[in-house]
This record gives C-alpha cells, sequence and structure tokens, in this order.
C-alpha cells in the first residue's frame, strides 16, 4: 500500500525522492510483519541502535584521543579527567562494546534456534556472519587503542596468530604491524580501521535490512506469512515493543557504564603498555573468550587458528548442514535437545577461555571444541534426516487466534 | 508464558556471560586482600574527605619519595576538600622545571603551580631504576584500577610484610609481602606505626595509614566517581519510569490484538 503523504512539502520531497516511502516500508506501517514474535526479535533493532551509540560515543573520543604509542594511554586519561563527561563518553563506548556483543550473540542464537538461516533467508544471514566479522575486527582493534598492557600483549598475540600459515605468514605479520613489532604504526592503522569499519558495518546492515526485507522476518513457528491476517504493520506494534525493549535494554547498559564501569575490562589495561613485560595471562576480552578456547584448544598453532577461524566460517554452510524441512526448534523435539547442548558448550567455551589452558578448563575446552563442531557438521545434518518433527500448524494465524480476527489497522494496512 | 520463556533466556545469557568470565580474568597466585568495607562501595558511595585528605598526606610525606602520580594536578585536591589558598600552598611548596624556556632560551625553576600535575620523584624512568635497586616503583595514579580488588589489594599489601618462610631466600633490597603476586617484592616495607603524624589527630597505625592511602589512590584513579554515580541515579530512575510507560503504551497498542 502506498504511503499516504498530508503535508504539501512533504509530498512535494517524496515525489522528487522517496525517502518516506522507504522509511515507512523498512520500519513503518507499510511493512507487514508476523503477529507472533516475541521479545527475542527485539534484538536485531537493539543492535542497530548500539551500533549509532558506539559511533556516537566514538566521533567525540576521537576528537580527543592521539593515535601515538607515547601519548595515546596519557589522552584517554584526559579524556577521563579533564574532558567534559570524557568518562561518560569512554565508559559508555567500552561497554558498548561488550552490549554490542550481548546483543548480537543473543540475535544469533535466537536465529539459530528458529532456523531464521533457512531458505529463503540464506544471503540474509551470511551478510549477518559478515557483520560479525567485521564487528570482531573492529572490537580487537578498539581494545589495542588505550595502549595499556593487555591492547599492546593482545595486539602481538592476535596479530602473531597469522605468522602459523607457513610462507606467508611472517611476511602478513610484518605487513599487518607495519614495522617488526607492535609499534606506532600499527597503533596508527588500527586507529584509522577502527574509524572506518564502523561505516563499513552500517552498509552492511542496510544490505542485512534490504535482504530481510525481501522476504520479511522469520517468526517462532517458522511457518511462512501466507496472508494479511498472518501479518500486522511494523509500525506502531513492533516499534512500541522496540521501545519497551529498548528501555530494558538501557537499564541494563546504564547499570554497567555507571556502577560497574571496569567490570568488563582487565585491570592490566590501566597500565600503559611496556613491551619489555609480559603480563602473567594474556586473555582478550570476553566476547572472544568462546574462540580463544577453542584456539587454544588445540596443540597445533595452525590447526589452533583453523579451528577458530572456522568455527565462525562454518556458519556459512549451515542453510546447507541442516537438512531438517522445518524452521522452527518449537517443533522438532530431538534437535531442540541438541540446541541447548551447544549453548552449554559456548558456555563452556566461554569460561575455558578465561582460565589458564591447562587442567580441567583445557580439558572442557577440548571437549566443548568437539561438539562445537560436531554439532554443525554430524548432529544438524543426522537429526534433520531422521528426526519426525511434530506436526506443524497451517498458518500463522491458527495457532494465535484460532482463526485469524484482525486489528483495526491491520486490516486495512496488512498488505502493501 | 512464551515471552517470559523469552525473557529468562535473555537474562541468563546476558548475566552468565560476564559472570563466569571475570572471575577467571582476576586470578592471580597471591591470596586475596581483606574485603575492607570502603564508603565509595555501592550506588550512593562517595569519598570520605578526611580520609581521602589523611592518604594524601601519607603519599606527600612517604609514598612520592619513590612514586610518581603524573596523571593528577594539585588543583584536582580541590576536589578533596582542600580550599583555593591550600591548593596553592601545597603546589608552590615544589620546585618545578617550567615546560618553556625563558626569554633567554633557557630553562628555568619556579615554585609549582595548582596547574601543574603532581611532581616527580625521578627526573625520568631511568633515573627511578638506578635509584631503586633496578626496578622504577610503578606510578600510583591508576594503581587502584590497575590491579585486582584494588583498594583491597593497596591496603592489603601495606599491612602483608611479614617474615619469609624458611624456603625463601630474599636477596639484598627485598622483601616478602603474603598479598603481593609472587610474593617477593623490591619495595621495602613503607610504614610504620606514626610514621605520620596526622593533622586531625587520628592516630596512625599501619592499618590506619594503609586503608587512608588506599582511599586517597582509588580517588586518584577514579575522580569522577561520585559525579558518575549521582548522573547512573537519575539515568536510571529515569530509564525505569521511561520504561513502565513504554509498556503501558506497549499495553494499549496491543489490546486490539489480543
Amino acid at each position: 500500500m502506498a504511503l499516504q503523504l498530508q503535508n504539501p512539502i512533504l509530498k512535494w520531497i517524496e515525489y522528487r525522492l522517496p525517502v518516506f516511502s522507504t522509511i515507512d516500508h523498512m520500519v513503518g506501517s507499510g511493512y507487514p510483519t508476523p503477529k507472533n514474535l516475541n521479545y527475542l526479535w527485539n534484538f536485531g533493532s537493539l543492535a542497530g541502535i548500539v551500533l549509532v551509540v558506539q559511533i556516537v560515543t566514538g566521533i567525540v573520543l576521537a576528537m580527543h584521543y592521539t593515535p601515538h604509542t607515547s601519548l595515546a594511554f596519557d589522552s584517554v586519561e584526559h579524556i577521563m579527567r579533564d574532558v567534559n563527561y570524557g568518562w561518560l563518553m569512554r565508559y559508555l563506548h567500552a561497554n558498548g562494546a561488550s552490549m554490542f556483543f550481548v546483543v548480537v550473540y543473543i540475535h544469533i542464537f535466537r536465529g539459530l534456534y528458529y532456523g531464521s538461516y533457512k531458505t529463503p533467508r540464506e544471503l540474509l544471514w551470511f551478510i549477518g556472519i559478515i557483520i560479525l566479522l567485521a564487528m570482531m575486527a573492529t572490537a580487537f582493534m578498539g581494545y589495542v587503542l588505550p595502549w595499556g598492557q593487555m591492547s599492546f600483549w593482545g595486539a602481538t598475540v592476535i596479530t602473531n596468530l597469522f605468522s602459523a600459515f607457513p610462507f606467508i605468514g611472517d611476511p602478513i605479520v610484518t605487513w599487518l604491524w607495519g614495522g617488526f613489532a607492535v609499534d606506532n604504526p600499527t597503533l596508527n592503522r588500527f586507529f584509522s580501521l577502527h574509524f572506518l569499519l564502523p561505516f563499513v558495518i552500517v552498509g552492511l546492515v542496510m544490505l542485512h535490512l534490504l535482504a530481510l526485507h525481501q522476504h520479511g522476518s522469520n517468526n517462532p513457528l517458522g511457518v511462512e506469512k501466507k496472508g494479511p491476517q498472518d501479518t500486522i504493520p511494523f509500525h506502531p506494534y513492533y516499534t512500541v515493543k522496540d521501545l519497551f525493549g529498548l528501555g530494558v535494554f538501557l537499564i541494563f547498559f546504564a547499570y554497567w557504564v555507571f556502577f560497574n564501569p571496569n567490570y568488563l575490562g582487565h585491570p592490566d589495561n590501566y597500565i600503559p603498555a611496556n613491551p619489555l613485560v609480559t603480563p602473567a595471562h594474556i586473555v582478550p576480552e570476553w566476547y572472544f573468550l568462546p574462540f580463544y578456547a577453542i584456539l587454544r584448544a588445540v596443540p597445533d598453532k595452525l590447526g589452533g587458528v583453523l579451528l577458530m577461524f572456522g568455527a565462525i566460517l562454518i556458519l556459512f554452510l549451515l542453510p546447507w548442514l541442516d537438512t531438517s524441512r522445518v524452521k522452527s526448534s518449537r517443533f522438532r523435539p530431538i534437535y531442540k535437545q541438541f540446541y541447548w547442548v551447544f549453548v552449554l558448550a559456548c558456555i563452556g567455551l566461554l569460561w575455558a577461555g578465561g582460565q589458564p589452558p591447562e587442567g580441567l578448563p583445557l580439558y572442557l575446552s577440548r571437549v566443548c571444541t568437539v561438539y562445537y563442531f560436531a554439532h554443525f557438521l554430524v548432529v544438524m545434518p543426522l537429526v534433520g534426516w531422521f528426526e519426525r518433527p511434530r506436526p506443524l500448524p497451517a498458518s500463522i494465524s491458527e495457532p494465535v487466534l484460532g482463526g485469524g480476527k484482525l486489528p483495526a489497522g491491520a486490516a486495512a494496512r496488512g498488505t502493501h | 508464558m512464551r515471552a517470559l520463556q523469552a525473557l529468562s533466556l535473555v537474562l541468563g545469557v546476558a548475566l552468565a556471560a560476564p559472570a563466569l568470565t571475570v572471575p577467571a580474568l582476576a586470578a592471580t597466585e597471591a591470596p586475596k586482600p581483606p574485603s575492607l568495607s570502603w564508603s565509595f562501595d555501592g550506588v550512593f558511595g562517595t569519598f570520605d574527605r578526611a580520609a581521602a585528605q589523611r592518604g594524601f598526606q601519607v603519599y606527600k610525606e612517604v609514598c612520592s619519595a619513590c612514586h610518581s602520580m603524573n596523571l593528577v594536578a594539585y588543583r584536582n585536591l580541590r576536589d578533596l576538600g582542600f580550599n583555593e589558598a591550600e591548593v596553592k600552598a601545597i603546589a608552590a611548596s615544589v620546585e618545578v622545571t617550567d615546560k618553556l624556556p625563558n626569554d633567554q632560551g633557557e630553562m628555568f625553576q619556579r615554585p609549582g603551580l595548582p596547574s601543574d600535575k603532581f611532581k616527580a620523584p625521578f627526573a625520568n624512568e631511568k633515573a627511578a631504576a638506578a635509584a631503586n635497586s633496578g626496578k622504577a616503583p610503578p606510578d600510583l595514579s591508576l594503581m587502584a584500577k590497575a590491579r585486582p580488588h584494588g583498594p583491597d589489594y593497596i591496603h592489603g599489601l601495606m599491612i602483608g610484610y611479614e617474615e619469609p618462610p624458611a624456603d625463601v631466600k630474599l636477596t639484598a633490597g627485598q622483601s616478602y609481602n603474603k598479598y603481593f603476586p609472587g610474593h617477593i617484592i623490591a619495595m621495602a616495607p613503607p610504614l610504620a606505626e606514626d610514621a605520620v603524624s596526622y593533622t586531625d589527630g587520628t592516630k596512625a597505625t599501619v592499618d590506619q595509614m594503609a586503608s587512608d592511602v588506599a582511599h586517597f589512590l582509588m580517588w586518584a584513579a577514579e575522580p569522577k566517581m561520585e559525579e558518575r554515580k549521582r548522573i547512573g541515579f537519575q539515568a536510571i530512575l529515569f530509564l525505569i519510569v521511561a520504561t513502565g510507560v513504554f509498556y503501558a503504551v506497549k499495553r494499549k497498542v496491543w489490546a486490539d490484538l489480543h
């Protein structure tokens, strides 16, 4: 349905540049959305909002930060002590990174549970994985910028991973560093790329939305919408639901920023970088710990690196590894149980990644790594084949309302 | 019901993730220092001005002989309740080399100003190391955030000196401290009973001085903490009300669907 504009100025603009109908189609009343989305569907819009928070606070921080090895640490402290509300900008930005990963991880696990990667949303899923990779690169480089001990040694350890590749490894590392050690050229380029990548992510998010709107959101039943009786307009129903979710999320976010701002960081990063002193335990930020655990679970360096990258790249194969014709785990009694085992394995990796790689943590990280890959490569194809799914509802509105009573606004605006 | 399940899943993941990892990150070989009850703990926590001023006195008269605090300026002491005249007097008690040369092109000495950062005891890190058996004493500006357990650790370190076990041999300049990671520390016990005489008449026991200096260093590491908690309380209060309104609106908008 076409957007009805009353204001002559807006009409004048719309006739020449269709911004209003585009917005309406994206997040307005012109976007028919499954009526049964639960609160797990809030996390997509939350991720978009956190991205904006990160960009706004990041631009303010960049106005006061100095990307030089001899000045970076003190410039961050200058922000904390002398810049008006600089402490607020920095704590929002540092904790915002953690919040971004909390939100995006929940968003991904929601997609896994409800089969959102399955046809026809494979490319939507792929773009999401690329966004995750870009986020990880951005977060890693951002953590280097304060030039504390963990910044420096984290950068050293992670860039050195590339040296595991035969022949090309060492030249790649030298190229990444811009020299023969992590030093000023490294810090400078990380700052430059840390500033650039978020805007690349914005572009990817737009592609993500474009792909999303091609077939619309998946839903907890995993049954595609069949007509206007299955949908409600995004606005006002999901705008207001997202707004409520945003409020709850901001309370959670504010707790960390105002009352526990350094809990998710590491004390060693308040010690200026010193290439001559190695910290006792070099650990990345919490959101990298599962992958760090996989890296260290493998006794061979190259094998560990390949498996660590493979842990994310394998997500690209999901649409084909999952052989079930049913999307939502709600109707998959066997797979549902494996799903929760997979969640446990990820939590196990998260825990093991923060421990020294010996004894129980090392053992646990190996068990969980094996399950992580087995879940995708063995469990998914086999369970999809042998499992007998529970009967699917005929449509979205059938189990929800037992027929399909329509809200007043939805009947008129459900299609376009 | 379904919404509840979804919410509990979300909260479970969100809370479990950080809670599971951080104790691991904070692990050290040394025993956990005693947990003190600090006035700056909690949602409404503030710095105890008297304790922080006493802690500053300990820093000035004891620690500053070896430890710099390069990130803190004399003007910042206004936050601790020193008035402008007192801050000027404290700053003027040291001679500093001005950052820029005079009109003759020569570097010159002048009395400190409130805008100066605390004067460091050594000209540079090499000089600090040379005067301290090869290891430069660390800067204390951020010490309360740069160690696990922050102020508890600083207090513990001050009171943690003891005789080494029989199997530990110390060389000259080394001491044994039960809360220092690895236990062998290059800093001699810095505090002794009545090492300072407090102007407010408080008895200067080692434990008292240790907690006072830890209090002062926590302020130095996080000088905006009070502003942060005040704004945070207002922000969260506002968010709770706003979220309640959003929920009511959500219920109203969705009412015709249910």
